[in-house]
This record gives C-alpha cells, structure tokens and sequence, in this order.
C-alpha cells in the first residue's frame, strides 16, 4: 500500500536514477540514517557499544569488502583475515611512528596498503578459478599471518608479539584506548562504514561495477566484449582489499585495543566473514549488512537467551548455540538460497502489491 | 654419505608418511565433490565426531549424559562396559551412516540443483550444527583413543637404515599402518567404483547427473551412499588423527591441511589426493629442514599452500583434475 | 551438573539483579572450543571452591559469593563481550585464564578500576606494580617459571650448564613466546645452548619439530605449550625416544590432560608446579562433603583433584582471601571493585594461614606490596607416574633469579609505560 512508486513521478534522469527510486524506500533509509547518527550514540553504553554495535559496524565494512570481491566479481577468497591484519599491523605501525598524524588518516592508509597486498595476492586469480581460488587465497591468509608473528619489527619488538593500540584523538575525543566512550567508538566507526558503504554502492552501480558483474557472470564473454579481465580481476581485489583494510584496522585499534594476529586474524576470520557474504547475499551491500547483523548479533542473543534468561550451564548452552546457529544457516538456505537479501527483495515485492495481491 | 642428505631423506621420507595422514582427510572431500559437486566444509568436523562416537562406544558412556544430568538432575555418566575396538567401529561406522541419511533427507534432498556455493555453504551450516551436537553428546574433555594401533619409532626401520648409512631413521610405527590402511582404503574404493553395479553407478553419476538420471540411477541413494563412505573414510581419519593427540576439538582442523592436497591433486581425483598429498607433506617436510631454521620456523601452514599454488599457476585444474572446458 | 535446570534459573534470575550485597565474581571461564579440556577442570575448581565457601561458612565475611559463569571459547572476541557483559553488575575480579583476553582487558580495567588476577599467565610484566597498578600475577609469572626450570637443571648439573643443549617447544603465540627473552637472558649468563622450535596452534602436527629434535639431540627439551599441543608433543617425544625425564614443561603444559592420551609411554615427563595437586589435602574432605555430595558440584565433578581443578581452586583461594583482608582493613563486608585493588596489594599468605584453610604445603607463601605484584615466582618440579597415573612432586620449591628478571621485568614495564603515558606510582 505504502511500498510502491504509482504515483511517485520521476521528471528529471537524476530522479529516476537515484539509488533508492521509491519514496517509501528513501524515507526508510533517511529514517535508518536518523536513528543510527541522532539516536543510538545518546542511548549507547559500553556493552551495547563492544557487543553489538561496533563488531557489528566493522563485520559490516569487511563484509561489503569481501562482497565486492566474491559477490559482484565472482571470486571467492578465503584470505579475508590476512588482509585484516595487513590492516591491523599497517594501522599499528602509522599509529606509533606518526603519533601526531590523525588516526582517520592511519586508518585509510592501512586500507590503502592493504590493497597493494591485496593486489598482489590477487595475481594467481587471472589463472586460478572458483574452489582452487578460495584455497589458493588461503596461501595469503597462512603466510600473512606467519608474517606478522614472525618479523619481530611489526609488531616494534614486544615481548610476546602483541600489539597495544595507544590512545589517539580526533577533535579532541579519544577514539581508540581504554578511556575511548562508547559512543565515541560507535560514531568512528558508524562514520567510516556509512561513507564506504554509500562508495561501494555507487561503485557496484557504475561502470567498474558493472565490469565486475560480467567478469562473474561469464568471464570469457566478457572478455569478448571488451572487458579487460585483468584491470578488472585486479580493482576488485584492490577495492575489496581496501575495505578489508579498513576493518581489520579499525578491528584491533578501536575494537580490540589489543590484538595477536594467530588468534584475531586466523582463519576462522575469513571464514565467518566468507559467512556473513554467502549468508546475507552475493552481490548485494544490504546483503553484507544482514549477514554480519545475523552472525554477530545472533550469537550474542542466543548466549543472552540460553544462559541469561534460561540460566543455562554455559557449556550447554555454547553447544547448543553452534547447532541452532547451524541449523538456522540450513534453514535459511533450504527457504532462501540467495541469502537475506533476497528474501528481504521478495517481501519488497510482496509489500508493492499489499493488500491487494491480485 | 655425508649427515646433512641422510637427515633431508628422513624428513622427505616422514613427510611422504605425513602427506598419507593428509591424503585420507583428503579422499573424504574428493569423494563427495566427484559424486555431488559439493565442497563438503564438514568432513573435517565429521572426523571429529567419528572419533567422538567410536570413543564414546568403546568406553561405554551415554550420550548425551551432561544434558540428562542438567535436566532431569540425575549422575549417569557410563553405562560402565568396554566394548571390544572391532565392535565398536563397526557400530561407529553404523552411525555414520544414519548420519548420512539424514544429511541427504533434511539438507540435500531440499537444496538439489543448486549453485555449489550454496551447497558449501550448507556444509558449512552442517559443520556448526555437528560441532555443537558431537560436544553435547559426547562432551568437550580431552578423551584418549586407544584401538589397539601400534605407536613409537619403528625399531626395524631404525636398525636397517643404520646398518645402511650409519644413521637411523625414523619412522612411526602409526605412519607405517596408516600407509597400508590408505593404501587398502583406495585399493577397495577403486575395486568397489570399477566392479560392482553401485559402483559403476556412482560413476555415471560422477560424469554426468542428468545422463545417470535419464536411465535410471537414483541420485538420492547415491548421495546417501557416497556421504556414508565419506562419513567411513573421516572414521578413518579421525582414528589415525586420534591416536597421537587424543580426541578433542582441536581434530576437527585436519581439514585445513587436507585443503592444500586437493588444490594440487585436483578436487575430483582420488588418486590425485594421493599423490597431492605425498607431494605436500614431502614439500613442507624438506622445505621446513632446508629454509625454515633460517627464517624462524613454523612454515609448513603456509608452505603447503605457496607450494600448491604454484602448481596451480600451471595447472588450474590441479595435477588430475578435469579440465575445465568453457564455452561461451 | 547436578542441580537441575529450574534450580538453575531461580539462580541465574539472581545472578541477573544481584543484591548489591553480594560479592560478585565472574568467571571468564570456556567450556568449548579448542582449549575446552584445559578449561574445564580450571572452571569448575574456581566456582566450586567459592561454592565451598558459600555452604560451609555462609560466604566470606558473612557475604555470599555470586560467581556468575561466561563464556568465552578461549576467544578474545568473546571474551570482550563477557567483561562487558559482567562488569556492570560490580564485578570484583577478572581471571580470564588465557594471556590474549587479559592483554585486552589490561587497559580496560585500568579505566574501570577492576583489578585483574592474572596467577601463572598474562603479562609477565605485570608484576611491576609501579606501572600495572590494576593487574596482580603472583605468585608466579613465565619468566620466573623459565629461571625457575633453568635453575633446577642447574642443580641438576652440579651448577654448571656450560655447553648444554636447551631445546624450547613452544606455542607460536604471544603465550608461547614470552618466556624466550628470559631464556636468551639466562643462555648468556650461563652458557648454555638454546634452540626454539615453534608449534602452530593448535600443534595437532608436529612431526617436523621432533625430527629437529631427534638429529640435534639436545640435553633437555622445555615445553610452552596449551591445549593438543601438549599431549601430541609427550607422544611425539615418547616416540623419538627422547628421555622424558629430560623433557620439562611449565604449568600450563602439565596436567593430567596432557599425559593421559599417551598411555604409558608418558611415564617420567616433568612439568612445573605452583601448587600441589591431588586429592590428599584436607580442603578436599569438606569440598566433598558440602558440594560434592550435596550435588553443588559445577561441572561433571569427575576433575576434582587435578592439576588445573587445583590451579582453579587455588586462584579462587587467592581472591577469596584478598578479599577477606579487604573486609578486614575496610572494616565493612560489601566491599568494592576499587577498594579490593588495595586488599590484593596488601594481601599476605603465611604457610598457617593455608593451612588453616585446609591446604598444608599445597602453595608457596608470599606477600604483596605496591611495587611487587609478582610474588616470590617459585615453582616446584612434578613428575608424571603412568602406571599410578598420578603426578609426584619431586622438588622443593625452586627460586628463580631475580637479578635476571628484574631488569627485564623493568624494561618491558617502562616500554609499556612510555607508549601509554604512565607515570610510575609507589614512590
């Protein structure tokens, strides 16, 4: 009733090529907006904030990132948390040389560096196809993180190899440390995922974007039509490298505060992220975002429900978590193959023609 | 001969012994990617839970005792027998295969003709919803697995090689009967795929689904049937896994070291796993001995990988994968 | 588990809202994930311990003891969200048991204002009270556990380890790495030859490492392990033949968990010990009957008695005093998370004050102060009996060298100081 564009007329190309063309659909997404800046930052506290929210902005970030790469270009990877820590340790190591230089800048430095190695890795994909892709990007996840534990110089010779962030400021208000607010964390981190996010739409929607979609729809066809596999392969590597670079930045510095790169970027990292892709939707940033709400939100609900409200043994409870986190992924592949977005796409439809179907 | 060729042939020769231990883990993916084009996530997990159950059966305890106890307030622990190791595969294999019906009635049979990420992904899915269930069955403790495998340098090969070259060698007597445990597994998976009607079977549908379909093979009891041998070849696995450190969550990452085999074996090659996996563990053996002292150690994670890919940049399709032919 | 699940959840509903009275523990404890066997028995002998006291004396100081449970999987992610999660409802004290969750907590408890006991793992510089004024590690820290292993082969050898080979097995993590700077320290004082041979978690192969071991043949193998890696390394030695009476692992690398999946063939490994192990201490004959046999026993109740059950309960003996001497010097019962800081630093314990707690001769006394939050770091030798499957203490406690430590103790404190603008205090 509310959900369709009868009536909704477009007179200029700019309108009719925006990103959210229906009206309701922009009021909602203002109205998410609103809430996300004005609300949550004043209701916010120290568990909502290292909880939920930030693991969830910053899931979010590596979620889109590995997107672009596996969902819009159609090369899967399994090296997302290597390039988290090419992220992580870059960020450490602008952090404690350049202390006077704005964290911001770190951050989006460390996405940059992480994108050359990004690139780099990316190479073995102009030969390399689908399953031995993945597990060929696993070369860079295992080698990158025996790198990191191994030269003493990245982590600035500590003892034991890990990494503190110290604290830094932006406008005066820590946003990485101990004494950092909640909702200074948040509002870093909701910033830095709002203006990527609105980038890798736009990008998906433009040429690059759609350069990508061809080279994974059918690759040798696209090539015939002119679409150079190379640079393409490689910008998706480097942009989703980028956005991979961000997160595992923003992951150890404002997240963790502390991190040691076997345990915060091992594999189950590429895995989950790989996860939260396949679960929210290839091809789709609203996708990315569901995935990582789904598998970072759920457990901790589920632990609230089963041991805080049940009460619970913990173990049990743990177990019982990881069968109906399991069941559920089945469950809503049998239901939904295409992930969240897509059945967030079908009640869209359902909704245009609500409350009159026929 | 000089010390420094006769250590770098021990360690090839362990790490031809490693790559069998690596093979087996292998052949359980390859198996069921050959007969359904699913990247089974969980084999590793389903290792894991093999191993569980056969310790559980052995030592008599009841299943999921801790969740009884929490709920009904009650002491069980064990039934108090000790089933005979024979008995207790058998019943573990028993199991596996239950396990793989029920895979193919509640999963597959509602995901058919879907994309393989899809399909990896409900591996994946599986993979939790085992991890979770082989703990509250059978708990999360460190148990020993004791079926009677021999273990320990073996002293023949030790006093030979001495005899030889004046050093000797090492070998672990588990190595040893993993090899011929390997070698008799793909020696009746073979026989089994090239002389009896289930065979041939699994063959038509190897090659082409729709053709196998078309004259009649069930893909259903296929699927049950090569998820089943899966599910024998991880009891396999997790047993000879099992033996060395004992049975606990940690075995269910094995899977990761068979993911470099089948990258360079190919994923639809059994003899391929083979011979990837003696290449790998050989490569990270030596590689390890040769280069790793120099550069602090801890290589072979990666170096499995490194090694493969390069393989892979002249062979995509792995050394015995099918070639991937593309048409527009 | 022996309570039954509805008792559980008109417990848990008062864990939810604890009345501000209550002394409120959390328990960072896991029962999943790839460390689970280490972290089961630690766990339950940390709640049953403050169980114990509940049942028997009424709690400390008239207070009950609310522990409430969390989970972490040995994950730092985790472990993030069960400080968050515990630390709003007055938590007293963390002890996460595992070193990457407490370098994350480190700053954290420092803004908070929660201590943070960390005995026998964490920060080994953490000991410097002047700098980490929230964190407590004593008794005994890595660095002191590796002098403490040096100096027993010392005496051993007769004073003398001129041109021996030490080999070290460890853990490639921030765990496993930390007791190298300590060992490099001592190889140049004492010349002998070290070897580190790295593991990757979680170690489940480790075929590479023993062969290096058996053609290098070192004198004595040291082991920083955690989790698998440990059984497969005493089977993986048991295998090369290597003596295990020369093969020594710190406390984390000697429980019963680590020998019994080898069988016989671990028969003579030694490990540290910073507290006895076994059922034989008095404590025990009241654990059985006020919690064992009233069916309070967390967990399954088949690890008491054990090596880690025995760490856990003697962390929970550790705080439980610390607060009673918080009690003490405040004069009230409900005591805060601030005011217990200056009860951990004050804490003193005597041989007869354990003894009176029902453990004789189980650990080694000592007293803090504003700058030592390390304690004395002693450690003894235990030794695995495969046929009676039980551990054998062989040595007394073993001192470490603090003219060794000290300075690098300092170094690493001040290091930590300077990249977070700490001034020293206790001056």
């Amino acid at each position: 009733m509310f959900y369709r564009e009868a009536g909704d007329f477009k007179t200029r190309y700019v309108d009719d090529s925006q990103t959210f063309p229906i009206r309701f659909d922009r009021w909602r997404y203002y109205a998410v907006l609103a809430v996300a800046f004005g609300v949550v930052p004043f209701l916010i506290n120290d568990y909502w904030a290292n909880a939920v929210f930030v693991p969830f902005l910053i899931y979010a970030i590596a979620a889109i990132g590995l997107n672009i790469l596996t969902g819009y270009c159609g090369q899967v990877s399994l090296g997302t948390g290597g390039f988290m820590a090419v992220g992580a340790y870059a960020c450490y190591k602008l952090m404690t040389a350049f202390p006077e230089v704005s964290i911001l800048i770190h951050v989006l430095l460390a996405g940059g560096i992480t994108a050359l190695v990004g690139v780099l890795f990316g190479l073995p994909s102009l030969r390399i196809k689908g399953f031995y892709l993945a597990v060929a990007t696993l070369a860079a996840q295992f080698f990158l993180v025996w790198l990191f534990n191994k030269v003493p110089w990245f982590y600035n010779y500590s003892a034991s190899g890990q990494i503190n962030a110290p604290e830094r400021t932006i406008f005066g208000q820590a946003v990485t440390g101990a004494a950092t607010t909640p909702a200074a964390k948040y509002l870093f981190c909701l910033v830095i995922l709002f203006s990527l996010a609105w980038l890798a739409r736009n990008l998906t929607r433009g040429t690059i974007g759609r350069k990508w979609m061809a080279i994974r729809d059918m690759d040798i066809a696209a090539e015939i039509i002119g679409v150079n596999p190379l640079t393409t392969k490689l910008s998706a590597f480097a942009v989703s490298s980028f956005y991979i670079g961000v997160a595992g930045a923003l992951f150890f510095a404002v997240y963790l505060g502390a991190a040691e790169v076997g345990e915060a970027f091992g594999i189950q990292k590429s895995f989950l992220v790989l996860f939260m892709v396949i679960i929210g939707g290839l091809g789709s940033i609203f996708g990315s975002f569901a995935g990582a709400a789904f598998l970072v939100l759920m457990p901790v609900l589920l632990k609230n429900l089963l041991v805080g409200t049940l009460g619970w043994p913990t173990d049990l409870a743990a177990h019982i978590e990881l069968m109906i986190v399991g069941g559920l992924i089945v469950l809503f592949l049998i239901v939904e193959p295409h992930g969240l977005a897509q059945l967030w796409r079908v009640a869209k439809e359902k909704l245009r023609l609500w409350p009159f179907p026929h | 001969m000089p010390d420094e060729i006769l250590y770098a042939a021990e360690a090839g020769l362990n790490g031809l012994m490693a790559g069998v231990l690596y093979a087996l883990v292998a052949l359980g993916f390859v198996l069921i990617f050959k007969a359904s084009g699913i990247f089974n996530y969980a084999q590793g997990v389903l290792a894991l839970f093999a191993a569980l159950t056969l310790v559980g059966f052995q030592n008599g305890q009841v299943p999921f005792a801790h969740l009884i106890n929490a709920i009904f307030g009650t002491q069980i622990h064990e039934f108090g027998w000790h089933l005979p190791a024979v008995v207790a595969i058998l019943l573990t294999g028993a199991v596996m295969v239950l396990l793989a019906i029920l895979i193919e009635r509640l999963i597959l049979k509602h995901l058919v003709n879907q994309a393989p990420i899809i399909l990896f992904m409900a591996t994946i899915g599986l993979a939790y919803f085992l991890e979770g269930f082989g703990d509250i069955m059978w708990g999360a403790d460190i148990k020993k697995l004791d079926v009677g495998l021999p273990q320990g340098i073996s002293d023949t090969v030790e006093s030979v090689t001495d005899s030889l070259f004046g050093y000797g060698f090492f070998i672990d007597r588990l190595d040893i009967v993993a090899t011929v445990v390997a070698a008799l597994l793909v020696l009746s998976l073979t026989l089994f795929s090239q002389f009896t009607k289930y065979g041939r079977a699994l063959r038509a549908v190897a090659d082409d689904h729709q053709a196998a379909l078309s004259v009649g093979i069930s893909l259903r009891f296929i699927w049950v049937m090569v998820w089943s041998i899966a599910g024998i070849v991880a009891l396999v696995a997790g047993v000879m896994w099992g033996a060395k450190s004992g049975v606990q969550f940690s075995l269910s990452l094995i899977a990761l070291k068979a993911l470099p085999v089948l990258m360079l074996g190919g994923f639809t090659s059994i003899p391929g796993a083979i011979v990837g996996g003696l290449i790998i563990g050989m490569g990270e053996k030596l590689f390890e001995f040769f280069v790793g002292p120099m550069i602090g150690g801890a290589t072979e994670n990666w170096f499995a990988y490194v090694l493969a890919l390069l393989f892979l940049v002249f062979r995509p399709q792995g050394l015995f994968g099918e070639r991937i032919i593309e048409r527009v | 588990m022996k309570k039954r699940l509805t008792a559980l959840a008109a417990l848990a509903l008062t864990c939810a809202t604890p009345a501000l009275a209550d002394l409120n523990i959390p328990n960072l404890s896991y029962r999943t994930g790839p460390f689970a066997a280490g972290g089961i028995p630690y766990a339950d002998g940390f709640n049953d311990y403050f169980t114990l006291l509940n049942e028997r004396d009424g709690g400390i100081g008239g207070e009950k003891v609310v522990v409430t449970e969390c989970e972490t999987a040995y994950n730092t992610e985790k472990g993030v969200e069960c400080y968050e999660a515990t630390k709003g409802n007055g938590a007293l004290v963390y002890n996460p048991l595992s070193t990457g969750i407490t370098y994350q907590l480190i700053p954290k408890v420092s803004v908070d204002k929660i201590p943070l006991y960390t005995p026998g793992y964490g920060r080994t510089s953490a000991a410097n009270g002047k700098i980490f004024e929230w964190v407590f590690n004593y008794p005994a820290n890595y660095w002191d556990g590796a002098s403490d292993i040096v100096n027993y082969l010392l005496t051993e050898n007769g004073g003398d380890l001129k041109g021996k080979k030490i080999a070290l097995v460890y853990h490639n993590s921030a765990y496993g790495k930390e007791p190298i700077p300590t060992l490099t320290a001592l190889k140049e004082k004492h010349g002998f030859e070290l070897i580190e041979i790295p593991v990757d978690s979680p170690g489940q192969e480790q075929k590479s490492q023993w062969l290096q071991i058996r053609r290098d043949k070192p004198d004595y193998v040291l082991m920083w392990g955690w989790g698998v890696m440990n059984a497969v390394a005493i089977q993986e030695a048991a295998n090369i033949n290597y003596p295990m009476e020369n093969f020594i692992g710190v406390w984390w690398s000697g429980s019963e968990n680590d020998v019994l999946p080898a069988g016989d063939a671990a028969n003579g490994y030694k490990s540290l010990a910073m507290h006895g192990s076994g059922s034989d201490y008095p404590v025990y004959a009241d654990l059985q009957k006020y919690v064992v046999e009233a069916g309070k026993a967390s967990g399954a109740g088949d690890q008491v008695g054990t090596v880690l059950y025995s760490r856990g309960m003697y962390a929970a003996m550790v705080i439980s005093e610390a607060i009673r001497k918080t009690q003490e010097m405040t004069g009230h019962a409900a005591i805060t998370a601030v005011e217990l800081r200056d009860g951990f630093e004050a804490l003193e314990i005597t041989e007869a004050r354990m003894a009176e707690l029902g453990l004789p001769n189980f650990g080694q006394p000592f007293a803090a102060s504003c700058a030592d939050h390390g304690g004395p770091g002693q450690a003894m030798i235990q030794q695995w009996d495969a046929a009676a499957k039980k551990w054998n203490l062989i040595t007394p406690f073993i001192a470490p060298d603090d003219e060794v430590i000290q300075p690098l103790v300092d170094a690493d404190s001040a290091a930590f100081a300077a990249e977070n603008n700490i001034a020293e205090r206790c001056n």
